[in-house]
């Protein structure tokens, strides 16, 4: 089983331990300061040098949903709210019908190899590999001739596809390591080869695939191109919010800017740790499973 | 919307054998054994091939065209190979992948520099390990997007982090993003520290893969630490380090969310990368026509380095040990 992270080289001690988190909060500093910034006040963000102990104030939380765009003028909502609900509602939505769709042909693959079997599955690879940027210039078109531009069945229909190919690869990568002679077994004993699919080889791969859903969440939460292109006012997503955010008025109000950013990049640094023994499956696209 | 050309999914299925058995009818017809494999595989090929080919096919198409997406009415005008010939003589073209690849080349031997270190660093147990590898893994999983909005406030020249720092040393106002190169260098650092715990994770996997007795052997050889390194652990992450050279070359070529966030191709198109250039010609210009003839030439370059990953893949899984 690819487990790198648990199955270290031989034993240091805490001198191991004092010189990696050097490195480690050295190189965790990008991401620490922002985390530290959105706490700020206006006044803590600019100071230099750059300050370490302060008084946090959530304020800047605050103003990511609500906060007054003239001068004294009322406090109102920033639209965030369903900047938020967007990507979490895009994301789960797609990556379930990916994950539903992608199993069923995982388990094909895996168990009922067609012919050229290999280059079914190197294509499939191939649509994922490619760049983004190419498949959206005809997408743009399409979404536009169909009326599908802004609309959240246009995304979402998008995204199933874009994590489709990285559902099959990961999870026919879990159906691979299981156990063949259990299945022989149950065979045997006259079990159907649906009960087989659901009895036996599912809740063998429940683990890898709650890891696969949460993997596809976040890399349909991180996606920025497609959504800068094809979403509307409506079902436009964080990112997109964020990049136009820094074009404008705001863009100099650092405290608010990194509040925004800790918001959308706390949950994936929590799930990478929750997910770390699956991480190397993951970024591999299944492709390397050691 | 066309319906997904049936020749696409007609070879998955075997040659139909007559019904075994008439009195199941349609359904056993469609559920018997050897209609396993297709049928479980067929909507996600369908899927693909409405959302992914049927697109790339129509950019093919219009590859041949002068057409503009802004105006859907418009009818394209034929143009046959000529966006292809434009495209092969613009010097333009040429220098937004000389851009493309000099990020690249900076970017993947920094990645395989650091990722190479850090994993050295992490090879062996110690207390809270699992916690700091956490803080070193995340940048992986971060939004390209954010990566952009956190280096550019990092960069930003009166109130950033590094020009300040360097100001410090120097006393001298420090403008990253002002000069080619200073920019072409500020998006590869961007790129690399997103990506070094990348091949961090493909190293480690090789480091644990040697087998232990071989250290001892080598202990009882009296071996010294470099001829361990170079006959025991190389042998073995050799064939992933390859692999992630591949994978982060392919990955970086596509390098677009970082460069546009950051310097969105300037100072002048010094730093443009393909895909930003790509971005620009189909949805700045709207040369929707030349964009797909472009996108075509791109797409070409990936699927062959594709092909040499998987190569590697193939040639890995057949190695032993």
């Amino acid at each position: 089983m690819a487990n790198p992270s648990n199955r270290p080289i031989g034993k240091s001690g805490w001198g191991r331990t004092l010189g990696a988190a050097a490195v480690s909060i050295v190189y965790f500093f990008p991401v620490l300061y922002i985390i530290l910034t959105a706490f700020k006040t206006r006044q803590d963000a600019l100071a230099w040098p750059v300050k370490f102990i302060f008084t946090p104030t959530l304020e800047n939380f605050v103003s990511v949903f609500y906060r007054t765009t003239v001068e004294g003028g009322a406090a109102e909502a920033t639209g965030f709210g369903l900047y938020f609900f967007n990507s979490m509602f895009i994301g789960g939505t797609s990556v379930l019908l990916a994950l539903i769709i992608g199993t069923a042909a995982a388990y094909g693959f895996s168990r009922f190899p067609l012919r050229g079997n290999e280059t079914y599955l190197f294509m499939i690879l191939t649509t994922r590999m490619m760049p983004p940027i190419i498949a959206i210039i005809p997408i743009f078109v399409l979404f536009r001739i169909f009326g599908l531009s802004g609309t959240y069945v246009g995304i979402i229909a998008l995204y199933t596809a874009f994590n489709l190919p990285f559902s099959i690869w990961m999870v026919k990568s879990f159906f691979d390591d299981l156990d063949r002679d259990i299945e022989d077994a149950a065979r045997m004993d006259g079990s159907s080869e649906f009960r087989l699919f659901r009895k036996i080889c599912l809740p063998q791969v429940y683990a890898g695939l709650a890891a696969t859903f949460v993997f596809a969440v976040i890399l349909t939460w991180n996606e920025f191109v497609f959504a800068l292109l094809l979403t509307g006012t409506q079902t436009r997503t964080v990112p997109v919010q964020i990049v136009r955010t820094i074009g404008g008025a705001i863009g100099v109000d650092w405290g608010l800017l990194s509040a925004l950013e800790t918001l959308f990049i706390i949950p994936v640094v929590l799930v990478t740790f929750a997910l770390q023994n699956q991480l190397l499956r993951g970024v591999t696209f299944g492709t390397i499973r050691r | 919307m066309t319906s997904p050309p049936s020749s696409q999914t007609a070879p998955a299925s075997p040659p139909a054998a007559p019904p075994a058995r008439s009195a199941r009818g349609f359904f056993g017809w469609m559920l018997a054994p050897e209609r396993r494999g297709p049928l479980l595989v067929a909507p996600a090929i369908a899927t693909l091939v409405i959302v992914n080919l049927f697109p790339l096919m129509w950019s093919y198409g219009l590859s041949f065209f002068s057409y503009n997406a802004k105006y859907l009415k418009r009818p394209p005008s034929w143009v046959g190979l000529g966006n292809f010939i434009d495209l092969f003589s613009d010097v333009d073209v040429w220098e937004r992948f000389q851009n493309t690849a000099l990020i690249v080349i900076g970017s993947v031997f920094l990645q395989l520099i650091i990722g190479f270190l850090l994993a050295l660093l992490f090879s062996t147990e110690f207390p809270l390990r699992r916690y700091l590898l956490m803080l070193v893994l995340a940048p992986m999983m971060l939004s390209l997007s954010a990566v952009g909005v956190f280096f550019k406030l990092f960069y930003e020249p009166t109130l950033g982090f590094i020009p300040r720092l360097v100001q410090e040393f120097t006393g001298e106002p420090f403008v990253i993003l002002s000069t080619p190169t200073k920019a072409t260098i500020a998006i590869v650092c961007a790129d690399a520290w997103m990506w070094s715990p990348f091949v961090m994770l493909l190293v480690l996997a090789g480091l644990v893969s040697v087998p232990k007795y071989l250290y001892e052997a080598a202990e009882i050889d009296r071996a010294g630490a470099w001829r361990r390194f170079r006959t025991i652990t190389f042998p073995y992450i050799k064939s992933l380090l390859l692999l992630a050279l591949l994978f982060r070359t392919i990955e970086t070529f596509k390098i677009f969310d970082v460069v546009y966030v950051l310097t969105e191709g300037g100072p002048g198109s010094s730093t443009e990368t393909i895909s930003v250039y790509l971005f620009r010609v189909a949805f700045n210009y709207f040369q929707t026509g030349r964009a797909s003839a472009l996108g075509y030439i791109t797409l070409f370059a990936v699927i062959v380095l594709t092909s040499l990953y998987l190569y590697a893949i193939n040639t890995r899984r057949a190695e032993p040990g």
